[in-house]
């Protein structure tokens, strides 16, 4: 039988270690998946990790799309990871995403045509408050009359997908889109544009944003009495409500975070590589966000990476798609591949495994 | 046995290396918003244009896809990696990619762009589309002279220009032959979804349409037909696999010919950016076989209703045609211009219920 | 407008049929949560009951030996789950995502061959005596032998919940599993077979949906099912009967609306698809609200790993 016991000290090796162990498994699994494909695995796992970093012919344009597609997940995950930590789980990113990119959009063209340089300062804050706001229909609910925020959080997803459908074929229409769903694309105008930073990489102010939020959140974490607030009432909520921490509190803080940075991600994808709001903007970012987190382990450094990882995979298995022929379902199998062992192989860093003889005392069940 | 396989394994290696030492002519990418999926639908129908280039040209082009592609940055970045890695040519064969390739097609200046169904253009980048409203006026004209209870149900996606062109054309065409049809349009907001498109069916069924018309991507619609015992319409591809006894005939989209001329013409080195807009005449919006329950005479007509549209002697809207507001559009004798339709966002008069907004 | 040719008769025979596989897949959901598991991966279980079910329906030319298929499948993917969250303690709400997403993409693998083809049909099971009362007759009693294996199932569930020593054990654990345990049941196993009913349970809802209601395979045809059956459990409070209504509700928006298109009325359609969501959450407050109740609201111990240390 199979003993657990927790570690007191989670080892940085393992730590380091369990993730490429993880990914290993998935080559190999996948590899398998390719050649019952027909596909050369070699060649596909090659096209798939190695080719985005480091190919002579992709790798100048795929490293920094890396950080492009992986900016947006990482900004959401860093949110929610501090829901996590504490217990509180808005699982509806999503929406607040969706929302988050809605409100700047009607900010945006409310001032559509007029150059000004504080529309696009006033859009991020549009982004951040239509996300919040979003987030905490759900935590006052919570607060109040403690209704589960998980679910709360998943109908408003729903909601807010509705909404942008009626707003792009409504309110929204570009009304110089010959008729077609959809608004403006904010990129073609200086005020409401996210521009590209540095020429012909495509980096924009979501990526910067979404490095200094991972600086932030690490320092909180580490440093700030807010990190230690928030350990305490995930692992023990009586005892911060001993220390007075007030459970509202904390509830309507860490959804306000985490709906402030999806809605400012959503604001980012927008204006920058979105650049319009159309019925499907939302490509599934809020919930692979959450996946995300948790590879990271909740942990802003841990989250950076696995944004990083996802991001690979999306962007090498497109490669690999053109490259190979190789199905989008089969990129598709191969990401629920790595996205379970690398779940699962957590075991091995919060606990101890130990092997002892089948004992019926020590094991109940 | 382990070693066969293993030996295979490292020979793919190789193969896979030596593969792409020897490169043909001409790079051709495509990009598909969906799936491809096996039988029917729009982006099926692309892929079996790309098929088409490959038998055209046989080694001198190379042709390759990626699928499910969202629109926007994803797009973008699909196309651009395509770019990068040497093809010639690339083929975005849905709206919401118009963005993203004008603005990969000007960073990459020596590529050159094919984008269906938008309506931007520069040196690299050409658009196309079809005049499927031509095959819905054959559509209209038989299911006006077919239908026993004068009522057609419509399952229409989105309200977009393209959707109500074919509403339009076909409620004229039927009404051309039937003064009191009606039409049942239902919106159902999705290119695709099956179980939608399914009730959507049947509950136009229920309300007294035994003809059904599409415009959304899935065979749903043709198989609750089939089981309903009315007749329907298939959209883009030949669904008759799913509504052997129902489907009367379909509207297909073929690109094959299109993409095997503008290949050809990249190949020699003739390729202009243009606009094309094609319609039955060169079969880029074609009616599949029409089918046995069609009465001989009706057969007839449709077919030279048919040939008419595609010689130019016949024009879907040709005049007098009013709004449905009753104001007037199209004097006795005009026909509609492309501006227009093209960006037709109003029912003809007779059509009942609101476009939603 | 004409209200008087929406007949009532077919809206709801029809919404029976819209509703059962959402039913299905809620049902087993229902069962999986009551036992403290949140598995978000119910999209995935049902895609994979749906090709499943079709392929070996195809096979076989027997849509029931199809549905056993369908519920085998559905269960094998959750076994993924299963191990994940309760051997190796993964987060839930992350592997139910994974599973989805898998499942999705397996799914349009193994159905590649069977687009196109044509499922067996299956037959009305027109009730001797019942079938034959107007209106009623015409409703309730003509349908195919699975929308009443879906209601009987409810039964069952709702019987085995509260009436069974199992059920109950079942209903501890999601409650409570640290004092489940304590008193000797194993928190894993319980939830590890609830995980697998769940899954069997998702994919007899995408077999209906693939053999029945669309009968055909299509790539991605549960086109976000799974997402709606997710919203129904929340919205019956837990309450196997109320999943009914439930479903039905969810189901009778969208055939009452193609309905009302249909007759020309000018409706907000976002804005009517909106408001079994906005009603879910309503009830969900005014459940949390009723604290004398607490039976109603969400198990204690929903999403939360069991973590047996010794």
């Amino acid at each position: 039988m199979i003993k657990l016991t927790p570690r007191d000290h989670q080892s940085k090796l393992l730590t380091a270690i369990t993730p490429i162990i993880a990914v290993i498994f998935t080559m190999i699994c996948g590899g398998v998946l390719f050649w019952i494909l027909g596909k050369n695995p070699f060649e596909a796992i090659k096209l798939i990790f190695w080719d985005p970093l480091m190919s002579e012919t992709f790798s100048d344009y795929a490293r920094p799309q890396i950080l492009i597609k992986a900016s947006p997940l990482i900004l959401i995950a860093l949110g929610l990871s501090i829901g996590f930590r504490a217990n509180i789980w808005n699982i509806g990113a999503e929406g607040q995403f969706i929302m988050g990119a809605l409100i700047s959009a009607c900010i945006g063209l409310a001032f559509y045509p007029l150059e000004n340089r504080f529309i696009f300062p006033l859009m991020i804050l549009g982004g951040m408050v239509g996300g919040a706001f979003w987030a905490i229909i759900p935590a006052i609910l919570k607060s109040r009359f403690n209704t589960n925020e998980i679910l709360v959080s998943l109908m408003l997803v729903y909601i807010a997908e509705q909404a942008l459908a009626s707003a792009s074929i409504g309110i929204l229409r570009n009304p110089e889109g010959s008729g077609f769903p959809g608004s403006r694309n904010l990129n073609h105008y200086p005020s409401t544009s996210n521009p590209e930073l540095i020429e012909g990489s495509g980096i924009h102010w979501g990526v910067i944003f979404s490095f200094l939020a991972i600086w932030f959140f690490y320092y909180l974490l580490k440093n700030h009495k807010f990190g230690f607030q928030i350990k305490l009432f995930g692992d023990a909520p009586r005892a911060a409500s001993f220390a007075g921490l007030k459970t509202e509190y904390i509830i309507l803080l860490c959804f306000s975070i985490s709906g402030a940075l999806a809605g400012v991600a959503g604001m980012f994808e927008l204006t920058g590589p979105a650049g319009a709001i159309t019925i499907d903007f939302n490509v599934g970012y809020g919930f692979t966000a959450i996946i995300v987190a948790f590879l990271g382990r909740l942990n802003p450094v841990g989250i950076f990476f696995a944004g990083l990882l996802m991001a690979l995979t999306y962007v090498g298995g497109e490669i690999s798609q053109f490259m190979l022929g190789i199905p989008a379902a089969a990129i598709q199998v191969f990401q629920g591949m790595l996205l379970f062992f690398l779940l699962s192989i957590d075991l091995i860093v919060k606990f101890r495994l130990s092997f002892t003889k089948q004992n019926f005392i020590s094991r109940k069940d | 046995m382990k070693y066969i396989k293993f030996l295979s394994l490292i020979s793919l290696f190789f193969v896979g290396i030596i593969s792409s030492v020897f490169a043909a002519d001409l790079k051709v990418g495509f990009i598909y918003v969906n799936p491809v999926g096996e039988n029917t639908g729009w982006d099926y129908q692309h892929d079996l244009g790309r098929k088409a280039v490959e038998e055209a040209y046989g080694d001198k082009v190379e042709t390759s896809y990626v699928e499910a592609v969202p629109e926007g940055a994803d797009a973008e970045r699909v196309m651009t990696q395509m770019a990068l890695s040497g093809h010639d040519m690339i083929f975005a064969t849905s709206f919401g990619f118009m963005d993203p390739v004008m603005n990969v097609a000007s960073k990459f200046p020596n590529v050159k762009f094919e984008h269906a169904t938008g309506y931007k253009r520069s040196d690299n980048v050409a658009t196309y589309s079809a005049r499927f409203y031509e095959g819905r006026s054959i559509i209209g004209h038989i299911a006006g002279r077919m239908t026993n209870t004068d009522t057609i149900g419509y399952i229409a996606s989105y309200p977009i220009p393209e959707v109500i062109r074919g509403i339009n054309s076909a409620y004229l065409a039927a009404k051309a032959v039937n003064p009191n049809i009606k039409f049942k349009v239902v919106w159902v907001f999705t290119w695709f979804d099956p179980a939608k498109e399914a009730d959507a069916a049947s509950t136009l069924i229920d309300q007294g349409a035994d003809m059904i018309m599409q415009h959304t991507d899935s065979t749903a619609a043709m198989t609750i037909a089939e089981e309903r015992g009315v007749f329907a319409f298939g959209q883009a591809s030949d669904m008759k696999k799913f509504g052997p006894r129902a489907q009367l005939t379909s509207i297909i989209d073929d690109w094959a010919p299109y993409y095997v001329e503008r290949v050809g013409k990249a190949l020699n080195g003739t390729w202009k950016s243009e606009d094309t807009w094609d319609g039955l005449a060169p079969g880029m919006a074609a009616i599949s076989e029409f089918s046995k329950e069609i009465p001989e005479k009706i057969r007839k007509e449709a077919q030279n209703l048919h040939d008419a549209i595609a010689s130019g002697t016949i024009h879907s809207f040709t005049g007098p045609i009013n709004k449905q507001d009753g104001s007037a559009w199209l004097s006795t004798g005009e026909t509609a211009d492309d501006g227009t339709l093209l960006g037709m966002n109003f029912y003809v008069e007779g059509i009942e219920g609101d476009i939603p907004q | 407008m004409d209200f008087a040719s929406i007949d009532p008769t077919t809206i709801i025979y029809n919404l029976m049929i819209a509703a059962t596989p959402i039913l299905y897949a809620a049902l087993g959901e229902l069962l999986v949560e009551k036992a403290g598991v949140l598995n978000l991966g119910v999209e995935g279980m049902m895609i994979i009951g749906a090709i499943c079910g079709f392929a070996i329906s195809v096979e076989t030319g027997s849509s029931y030996i199809g549905f056993i298929a369908a519920a085998c499948g559905g269960a094998m993917l959750s076994v993924i789950f299963a191990v994940m969250t309760q051997y190796f303690l993964a987060n839930q709400v992350a592997s139910g995502l994974a599973l989805t997403l898998f499942g999705l993409g397996l799914a349009a693998l193994l159905g590649h061959s069977y687009t196109g083809q044509v499922p067996p049909q299956i037959s009305k099971l027109d009730l001797p005596i019942l079938s034959t009362i107007p209106v009623f007759g015409k409703m309730f009693f003509h349908h195919d032998f699975f929308v009443y294996f879906s209601l009987m199932l409810v039964l069952f569930v709702w019987y085995f919940l509260t009436k069974t020593r199992l059920g109950l054990v079942v209903q501890a654990v999601g409650e409570n599993h640290d004092s489940a345990h304590a008193i000797g049941y194993s928190v894993t196993t319980i939830r590890f077979f609830s995980i697998l009913f769940g899954g069997a349970l998702a994919g007899l809802g995408g077999g209906y949906l693939s053999l029945i209601r669309v009968p055909q395979w299509t790539e991605g045809m549960t086109a976000g099912a799974g997402w709606i059956a997710l919203a129904i459990v929340v919205f019956s409070s837990w309450r196997p009967w109320r999943l009914i209504l439930g479903a039905y509700i969810f189901g009778g928006i969208t055939i009452l609306q193609l309905n009302l298109q249909a007759i020309g009325v000018n409706i907000d359609i976002a804005l009517l698809s909106m408001t079994p969501y906005a009603i879910t959450i309503v009830a969900l407050v005014l459940m949390s609200v009723n604290k004398s109740k607490k039976s109603l609201g969400a198990p204690g111990s929903l999403g939360k790993s069991f973590i047996k240390v010794s």
